[in-house]
């Protein structure tokens, strides 16, 4: 479970790092690998990648490619949507919790392959 | 109102552990014209009262499984060096495609398995 979770870790804080998103979407299957329930994968994924974000955050900013106040104009919207989350992931089925998550992943790759 | 509308759903997406960081990182690079890198640098920041808020709902319903969580969390701040030495060397253009090829394998993964205690 050790070896596991530690080889789990390297991958997502390589991920983390790499694109500043997506440890958390290679978290949840690898998580669910290693045991964990689909609604605890999702919920510890977020623990996961909290301290992980951090030590990314220190590396950008040292980098200079981003100011703090950069995230200003999103942060109304952004606390009032995590809340929203953190009441509804015990109610939401978890066929469709995987398939809307599928679904926007895909739609968001071809964007980007486009783009 | 757009950005009020991108954080909602990016945190929303992001407390449920669906990948809410794709949907301001797609936001800032497809539309708003900002550098995958700097992109990438105010995502990271954004997750943050987005990961507070969620954990405190998350917790008090059980879900966080700490000690899992702290393994990974030993491994993943090694993986964050690399990745972050790793973001450097590609770029901004080249960073920009990984991501999304990334992204369609996952898409399609989380699809087609199935669902393990529900």
């Amino acid at each position: 479970m050790k070896l596991k979770s530690m080889a789990t870790g390297i991958l997502v804080g390589i991920l983390n790092g790499l694109f500043g998103a997506g440890g958390g979407m290679v978290a949840v299957p690898l998580l669910r690998n290693n045991g964990l329930e689909d609604r605890q994968a999702h919920a510890t994924s977020i623990a996961v990648i909290l301290p992980l974000s951090l030590v990314s955050v220190f590396l950008y900013l040292q980098s200079g490619h981003m100011q703090l106040d950069d995230i200003f104009p999103f942060l109304p919207g952004g606390i009032l949507g995590a809340a929203a989350g953190g009441l509804l992931l015990n109610k939401i089925p978890v066929k469709w919790l995987r398939r809307i998550f599928g679904i926007l992943i895909i739609y968001a790759a071809i964007r980007l392959l486009r783009g | 109102m757009v950005n009020f509308l991108i954080g909602f759903s990016a945190a929303l997406l992001g407390a449920l552990g669906m990948g809410g960081g794709s949907v301001l990182l797609v936001y800032l690079t497809a539309f708003a014209g900002v550098e995958q890198l700097t992109a990438q640098g105010i995502n990271l920041m954004f997750f943050f009262p987005v990961a507070i808020i969620a954990l405190i709902f998350h917790c008090r319903n059980k879900l966080v499984q700490f000690k899992i969580a702290a393994f990974t969390i030993i491994g993943g701040i090694g993986g964050v060096f690399l990745g972050k030495w790793l973001a450097e060397f590609l770029g901004n253009g080249l960073l920009r495609k990984a991501f999304a090829v990334g992204l369609l394998l996952l898409g399609i993964h989380e699809i087609f398995t199935k669902t393990k205690n529900d």
